[in-house]
């Protein structure tokens, strides 16, 4: 019953990170603060998810499958992100950096 | 509920293959491609066929991609743009619209009076307990009930590893030539980067263990040989890439490779041929032991090992010539 609530909790609060990465990925100006957006889902939101399946599932050969999708995503997603990131700096994406134009009075335009 | 995601899978593979032929660099219509198969893959996966998703997550998204990676990097990765060929477009557009008109007259999903499921599908799982005895029904039709068709994809696996081969091995004369193993001590894959590398490393192991399972186990869970080899291929693309090319060859030399290819055909044509020497048909297993069913398992591990080998062999083969081939 307590895994239960705790599992659907889990599930919502995995959904929302996924949700918000999504917003992030749109919304966002450039490759690299696309990808830091696009990172909350692949971490956070899929680690909450199977999280949240494991306890679903309960003592089971299931359980132990996703405990090794888990540890092996932890293992590869910050590697494709690292990846990506490079070859888009080797690739000549400069990030987008906010240039302070500060005029004569000192007020920002 | 299960149609619902079917519905957004099959959307979105709509609009994955638009984005494929649209795409006018190829390396990204490459990586559209990779996108293309793992949705299918889901798909397959949502249509409770786990053994077709397997091997087409590991074949289309996997070894398939980085393949074309290495085409593209022989060639070029800008598409030529030729004028628009009307023909073409009307031909394309008639067949289109018969193909949606014959939609019309497909049964629905999941009809069990469908015409798939009224001609040998329910006596394939009837009698595969009593003839067979293995958990995995499309390992046993595979490997046993439909054991020629089998036969016939392994062999074509083989020549289309040939023709590759012999397509690649292709010389011009009069030009001065770098072999690729001299390029690849030049480049050496991703070797500066260390993350990659030691991460890499660390994941080779475990999916060549997981090949191992899905080959040996997969009488009782989704796999089988088609699947293993692909994945078996997919750990040593990852050291070729990792690496350099010319490590993954010196490991995995072609003519060793060749050879295996055509030992795991052989075997399976001669498993075939020794049932028939025992006083059966070509590929009836029931007389290699004298329990029927214990003579199934036997030939079904022996065939399912030939056809992971050939494929495994037969991609290593052909990721080698590619990422090898030498630059003019």
């Amino acid at each position: 019953m307590i895994f239960d609530w705790l599992s659907w909790a889990l599930l919502a609060a995995g959904g929302f990170f996924v949700l918000v990465g999504g917003i992030g990925v749109l919304r966002m100006p450039d490759v690299y603060t696309r990808m830091h957006a696009a990172s909350v889902t692949e971490t956070l939101g899929t680690m909450l998810i199977l999280l949240a399946l494991m306890l679903h599932a309960g003592w089971d050969l299931a359980t132990f499958k996703l405990f090794a999708i888990l540890v092996f995503l932890l293992f590869t997603a910050p590697v494709s992100s690292y990846a990506l990131a490079n070859a888009a700096l080797l690739g000549g994406l400069k990030p987008k950096l906010q240039v302070e134009d500060v005029t004569k009075e000192g007020k920002r335009p | 509920m299960m149609s619902v995601i079917g519905l957004m899978t099959l959307t979105l593979l709509a609009i994955a293959a638009i984005a494929t032929v649209m795409a006018s660099n190829l390396f990204i219509s490459s990586m559209w491609f990779g996108i293309f198969s793992l949705l299918m893959a889901s798909n397959f996966f949502i249509l409770d066929a786990a053994d077709v998703a397997l091997t087409e997550a590991a074949v289309g998204a996997g070894v398939s991609t980085v393949l074309f990676m290495g085409a593209l990097a022989l060639t070029g990765d800008k598409e030529v743009k030729n004028k628009l060929n009307w023909l073409a477009v009307v031909v394309l557009g008639v067949l289109a619209f018969a193909l949606f008109i014959a939609t019309f007259d497909q049964p629905r999903l999941g009809d069990p009076n469908a015409p798939v499921h009224m001609h040998v599908a329910p006596w394939y799982l009837e009698q595969t307990p009593n003839l067979i005895n293995i958990p995995n029904v499309v390992t046993a039709i595979l490997a046993s009930f439909r054991g020629y068709d089998t036969l016939g994809e392994v062999l074509v696996i083989f020549t289309a590893g040939i023709g590759v081969l012999s397509v690649l091995g292709f010389k011009p004369k009069h030009r001065p030539v770098t072999s690729g193993e001299a390029f690849g001590e030049k480049v050496r894959g991703v070797q500066h980067h260390a993350i990659l590398r030691v991460v890499g490393k660390l994941v080779i192991p475990v999916l060549m263990l997981f090949a191992l399972v899905v080959q040996f186990h997969g009488k009782y869970t989704p796999g089988g040989g088609f699947s293993a080899g692909a994945l078996f291929a997919a750990a040593v693309m990852l050291y070729g890439i990792l690496e350099g090319a010319d490590r993954s060859s010196k490991a995995m030399p072609q003519l060793a490779m060749l050879r295996l290819a055509a030992f795991g055909a052989t075997l399976y044509a001669g498993v075939g041929l020794v049932c028939m020497l025992l006083g059966g048909a070509f590929l009836d297993y029931n007389v290699l032991w004298p329990d029927p069913l214990i003579g199934q398992y036997v030939g079904i591990l022996l065939v399912e090992f030939g056809v992971g080998l050939t494929v495994t062999t037969v991609l290593i083969m052909i990721f080698n010539a590619i990422a090898n081939r030498p630059t003019y």
